[in-house]
């Protein structure tokens, strides 16, 4: 009786702490996200231009390498993901003046498409709970080949690969949310920054691909 | 060759040379999942498929 009690108080212990992750996650998410749209905006409003760009999102990717897995484990790591998602927010901007150029509404409906897909796909990981750690070395092996078919294109220069690129990002992508929340739920990530910096990045790239895609069939490339 | 150009090859061999141990581990380490668990993996993507083809119509 009194190892049923015990082993029912773990399991509570363990739905409790998962759920405070995910709870900080979402919170701290969402934060970053509303955080990032305004440097975006900061970003438009100053002609932030394709090199300030560049070396902005270089410098995220560098603090996202080697000092937030430092500083994740404490209050620290707060405004270093910060730092990040405002620099990779700023990086945007000339992406989004472009399209904005274009078809201000190509932006609208990105943005929209990616809130459906990530608030699509966290439902269904959230309620069917199921377990997508099956999917990891897929999804790894998956990105790696589109990195290095993107390294490719930067030397080919062809558009018809650089859509099948931001196809394939879409997809791994939606892979990475599905595996990252089914994480979360499972224990597999305990860590809040980490997992919101992981959702995160996610995101972005959606939005960065599906943007690209509405933007060649819109009429753009 | 300009220095975006430059910028951009460092930044994505970055990115591989950065995601290549992690993907070696996850190949080794991941489960193996059931034809059930790739189905529920693949069902939500063909549904974003569709949303993708919908959101094309709508621009």
């Amino acid at each position: 009786m009194n190892d049923h009690n015990i082993s029912l108080g773990h399991a509570q212990e363990s739905v409790l702490a998962t759920n405070k992750v995910l709870k900080n996650t979402y919170i701290l998410l969402s934060m970053t996200l509303i955080f990032s749209g305004v440097m975006a905006l900061v970003g438009i409003s100053t002609g932030v231009g394709y090199g300030a760009s560049l070396v902005s999102s270089l410098v995220a990717i560098g603090l996202l390498w080697f000092v937030l897995p430092r500083t994740a484990n404490s209050t620290a790591g707060i405004p270093v993901l910060f730092a990040i998602t405002g620099l990779l927010g700023m990086g945007l901007a000339p992406m989004l003046n472009h399209y904005m150029a274009i078809n201000p509404s190509l932006i609208s409906t990105a943005l929209g498409g990616t809130g459906v897909i990530f608030l699509g796909l966290s439902g269904y990981a959230l309620t069917t709970r199921k377990d997508f750690s099956f999917m990891g070395g897929f999804l790894m092996v998956g990105l790696l080949v589109v990195l290095a078919a993107a390294l490719a294109n930067i030397f080919l220069q062809m558009p018809v690969m650089q859509l099948v690129i931001s196809a394939a990002i879409v997809m791994i992508m939606s892979g990475l949310i599905l595996y990252q929340t089914s994480a979360i739920i499972h224990g597999g990530e305990t860590n809040y920054i980490m997992a919101a910096a992981s959702l995160f990045l996610s995101i972005l790239n959606l939005f960065q691909a599906l943007l690209h895609l509405l933007g060649a069939f819109g009429g753009d490339d | 060759m300009d220095w975006m150009t430059i910028g951009s090859v460092v930044l994505i061999a970055g990115m591989m040379v950065f995601i290549f141990p992690r993907m070696r581990h996850a190949v080794k380490t991941a489960p193996k999942g059931s034809m059930d668990d790739w189905m529920g993996f693949i069902i939500p993507m063909i549904a974003i498929v569709g949303f993708i083809i919908l959101l094309i119509n709508m621009v």
